[in-house]
């Protein structure tokens, strides 16, 4: 890795000797203690770190978890309620998991939301985005399957939609709806399967946010200005303690906040059918996924026959594989912002007419956040697909298209000379 | 971890740098021990989740009625997971189990000590040499030289108070907590 | 810092919004009498006086269709009674246990460790004795229905939305019958109007009437009371961590307030000579 090369020395005789064998105390003073990292950074680069510590309590309150957990049809379901009611401090453990999962999304979103706007995804950083993009891919399927586990009415029919999905697929649709089930309906050998996947991908998710960290310290953070580091000596200061307290500060503030939903509405993020048990035989009146989902669900619901973004294709698929196909998309077309993207200037503080363009495409994920909780009928309906039309329209025609008009302001010489005002400030 | 952030800042010399360094220390010490003390307590919950629910605790005791069982016969029921010999004991047996010399036993007790009510043996029917459980306990079994259990697997002796006389066992079955809630139960655990 | 500003009250208004959003349409309709129940809030606890009694509405009345899977009967000690009196509580009910020595199962008097016998023996039976409607299990009643459990900020974020409390919701189902179905509605034989029930017509008729049960602590046993115990009650069934789970989060959400000041004070002094 560049930069930061350690000056690591230690008086300590075992220190050393396991240093001459694995240099990994000089590795950590050099990614953790020294790490050379832009004095600006605003509180929006918290967010990735809090990500880290909330994929470690989920990881570590879902081992407690599974340890009294039962993946079998008859029994997942009262399992779970031994859990909140027999296992010692089992609600606690629990309510901290399923809560953990939306505090886990809301941290991501806003990291993903800072990197929009700092563009924080250009060169040189383009796989370190591809990376995040596939750690939100992984985080998606492992939250999918976990809400599967405990085996409600949500859980249920949640996983036989999002699994019939693949159904509309030509040809290989069918059997491999067949494959992920490991029978004719969502069923035992479901839930037996999804399990383990669920137990496994964390472990998956933690190996991508190892090479997603490698990719980071190549060329270290991005900063509000989007200027690269010019002098190490002015722009940056060492990670610890400047940042390490910065970022606990941060920790102390979101678990506060999340407490709040722990200890006081552990069910506010959860849907009330999923307290009752699983029936094959009963679909809930309205079914809907967890909130993290519901953008995404409402481009899926978006395509129907009559939608103009589907007419021009209509020759080519059914409605129903235009509008799988769109959901997948629309997670897949940010692997290519980084090329759609054609201004050199990574930051919108410089970038007025981008800017405007980026809090409206907030709006609109929050938009179709909205319509995909919501019955679809009606003028919802219009609603998600403008939504779903402006979500691609942002990223394929709007990215590109002002990249190349837009006249953006004057950047700053250096991080530092941001700061102060004026370059090279007197000492 | 103080060296660095001194560095980066101005100097401004004197006293004013000690008295600014002294109050830093002491809000990183006490920052720290806060802290620790807080991960401390949340580390609990993970390990005391491991513990006996409080289903598995509710079964933790058995209660057994004893008014059917005749003079010289024993019963096994099963408490938390193991067996458990309850032996209504003969005049004979009792006897027998109290004119013992203490010197000779290799783990010494008492009857007395083994027992609440004489009539009543009541001991968790695990072999104390690896686990095994002894014969005995229907009629027309091996009862051992002693006339009490027989552990076949090693071939331990245990006599009608369920001492260990002869063989590889170390110690004396067990006796479980257990009272009278009245003449015809008794509560084990 | 404007735009910080601006990103963070969005963040948090779009996590409310979406909060709300995708825990609507559980339940539709006019929207039932907000309680101020004792265990609402912060600092709510359960009223065992009213414990006790919903726990005698629901043995005299609901355990007759409904079951109670999840609770057993070592848990009523957490009403207020010893352990002789959930001895002899459970002692009144039969449980089946076997097989014996000869292959057999048999009926025995409950312990405290079982747990409360269901009606019915299966789902089926259930439906051919209720007019093929099953009764639904009350372990979770009041959460699985409503907003979902008890939720100390309703107030602020869900009420807009229309969206009751489970337990406002239960109340609400078992105060709301009518007479008569309004002039139109079309009401199914055998089917009762219900003003809360989604869809109005529930095959359960008014199981609360006025001295439905006679309370052993004098109590008058209106409907409004019997309805308010036996909703605290099943508001206990489904959460009975709950008292718990708010003492100790006070304690946590203070702690983590020092911690946090804290950290705020040591960042705020690490940083002070940043430029």
């Amino acid at each position: 890795m560049s930069g930061g090369t350690s000056k690591f020395q230690s008086n300590n005789g075992l220190v050393n000797w396991v240093e001459h064998r694995l240099p990994i105390f000089s590795f950590m003073d050099a990614q953790l203690n020294q790490y050379p990292t832009p004095k600006n950074l605003n509180y929006f680069w918290n967010f990735g770190s809090l990500a880290g510590i909330i994929l470690v309590i989920m990881i570590v309150s879902g081992i407690a978890l599974a340890m009294s957990y039962t993946p079998h049809t008859e029994f997942a379901f009262s399992s779970v309620e031994r859990i909140m009611r027999d296992v010692n401090s089992g609600w606690l453990i629990r309510y901290l998991h399923v809560n953990g999962a939306s505090m886990f999304f809301i941290v991501v979103y806003i990291h993903m939301f800072r990197g929009l706007y700092y563009g924080s995804y250009k060169a040189p950083r383009e796989i370190l985005w591809m990376i995040g993009i596939f750690i939100l891919l992984a985080m998606m399927a492992t939250a999918f399957m976990g809400y599967v586990l405990p085996w409600g009415q949500m859980s249920f029919w949640g996983a036989t939609v999002i699994t019939n999905l693949f159904s509309a697929l030509p040809i290989i649709g069918e059997p491999i709806v067949k494959l992920l089930w490991g029978g004719f309906v969502v069923e035992n050998a479901t839930l037996n399967r999804f399990f383990a996947l669920h137990y496994l991908l964390p472990f998956v998710i933690v190996g991508l946010i190892f090479m997603h960290l490698w990719a980071l310290h190549m060329h270290h953070s991005n900063n509000p200005t989007g200027v690269e580091i010019k002098d190490e000596k002015q722009d940056t200061i060492p990670f610890h303690p400047y940042y390490t307290i910065k970022d606990l500060y941060g920790l102390g503030l979101l678990l506060t906040f999340f407490a709040f939903f722990i200890f006081f509405a552990p069910n506010y993020f959860g849907h009330p059918d999923n307290y009752i048990m699983a029936d094959p035989l009963v679909t809930p009146a309205h079914i809907v996924p967890e909130w993290y989902f519901l953008p995404f669900y409402a481009i899926l619901r978006a395509f129907t026959t009559d939608f103009f973004m589907y007419i021009p294709f209509a020759w080519l698929m059914s409605a129903k594989l235009a509008g799988v196909i769109a959901m997948f998309a629309s997670i897949l077309v940010l692997l290519a912002l980084p090329w759609l993207d054609r201004s050199h200037i990574r930051s919108s503080n410089y970038r007025p007419a981008f800017r405007i363009f980026y809090w409206v495409f907030v709006i609109d994920c929050l938009v179709l956040g909205w319509v995909g909780g919501q019955a679809a009928e009606g003028i919802l309906v219009t609603i998600g697909q403008w939504a779903t039309f402006w979500y691609f329209f942002h990223l394929i025609i709007v990215v590109p298209v002002v990249g190349v008009l837009e006249r953006p302001k004057a950047l700053p010489n250096s991080i530092a000379a941001s700061i102060n005002g004026a370059p090279q400030a007197a000492e | 971890m103080s060296d660095t952030a001194q560095n980066a800042g101005q100097s401004t010399g004197g006293n004013a740098e000690i008295d600014e360094q002294t109050r830093r220390d002491f809000l990183i010490w006490s920052t720290a021990a806060v802290g620790a003390a807080g991960t401390a307590l949340a580390v609990w919950p993970f390990i005391d989740q491991m513990n006996p629910a409080a289903d598995t605790l509710a079964l933790a005791s058995t209660e057994v009625d004893i008014s059917k069982i005749m003079v010289g016969q024993s019963v096994t029921v099963i408490w938390r997971g193991k067996p458990v010999f309850v032996r209504h004991r003969s005049a004979d047996e009792i006897s027998e189990a109290e004119v013992v010399d203490l010197a000779l036993l290799p783990d010494p007790q008492a009857d007395g000590a083994r027992v609440t009510k004489p009539e009543w043996l009541i001991m968790v029917g695990v072999c104390t040499h690896l686990g095994c459980i002894p014969l005995g306990q229907k009629q027309g079994e091996e009862k051992g030289e002693f006339g009490g259990w027989f552990c076949p697997c090693h071939g331990s002796h245990y006599d009608t108070s369920g001492r260990i006389r002869k063989g590889p066992a170390p110690s004396n079955l067990t006796v479980p907590t257990h009272r009278f809630v009245d003449d015809t139960t008794v509560l084990i655990g | 810092m404007q735009i910080i500003k601006t990103l963070t009250a969005i963040a948090i208004t779009g996590t409310l919004i979406i909060g709300v959003s995708s825990t609507q349409a559980a339940v539709s309709g006019p929207k039932p009498e907000s309680i101020n129940w004792s265990f609402n809030g912060v600092f709510g606890t359960y009223d065992r006086a009213s414990l006790q009694r919903g726990f005698q509405v629901f043995q005299n009345v609901c355990a007759g269709c409904h079951s109670l899977n999840l609770v057993a009967f070592r848990n009523l000690k957490a009403l207020g009674y010893n352990e002789n009196e959930v001895k002899a509580i459970a002692a009144e009910y039969e449980v089946q246990d076997g097989p014996n020595e000869d292959g057999d199962m048999f009926d025995r008097p409950a312990t405290p460790a079982d747990h409360w016998p269901a009606p019915f023996a299966n789902s089926r039976a259930a439906a051919a004795m209720n007019g093929g409607a099953v009764p639904p299990d009350l372990s979770l009643i009041t959460k699985a229905r409503g907003s979902g459990g008890d939720s100390a900020i309703r107030v602020s974020m869900l009420q807009p939305s229309g969206f009751p409390l489970g337990a406002d919701y239960v109340h609400g189902l078992l105060t709301g019958y009518l007479e008569e179905a309004p002039v139109g509605f079309d009401l199914p034989e055998g089917k009762y109007y219900n003003k809360y029930y989604p869809g109005h017509s529930i095959a359960m008729s008014s199981p609360l009437g006025e001295d439905a049960v006679e309370y052993n602590d004098g109590t008058k046993a209106t409907t409004d009371q019997m309805s308010r115990d036996v909703t605290t009650f099943l508001v206990w069934a489904s959460e009975p961590e709950l008292e718990h789970r708010k003492q100790l989060g006070v304690k946590v959400i203070l702690f983590l307030i020092v911690l946090t000041a804290m950290l705020y004070a040591l960042k705020r002094r690490i940083w002070a000579n940043v430029h």
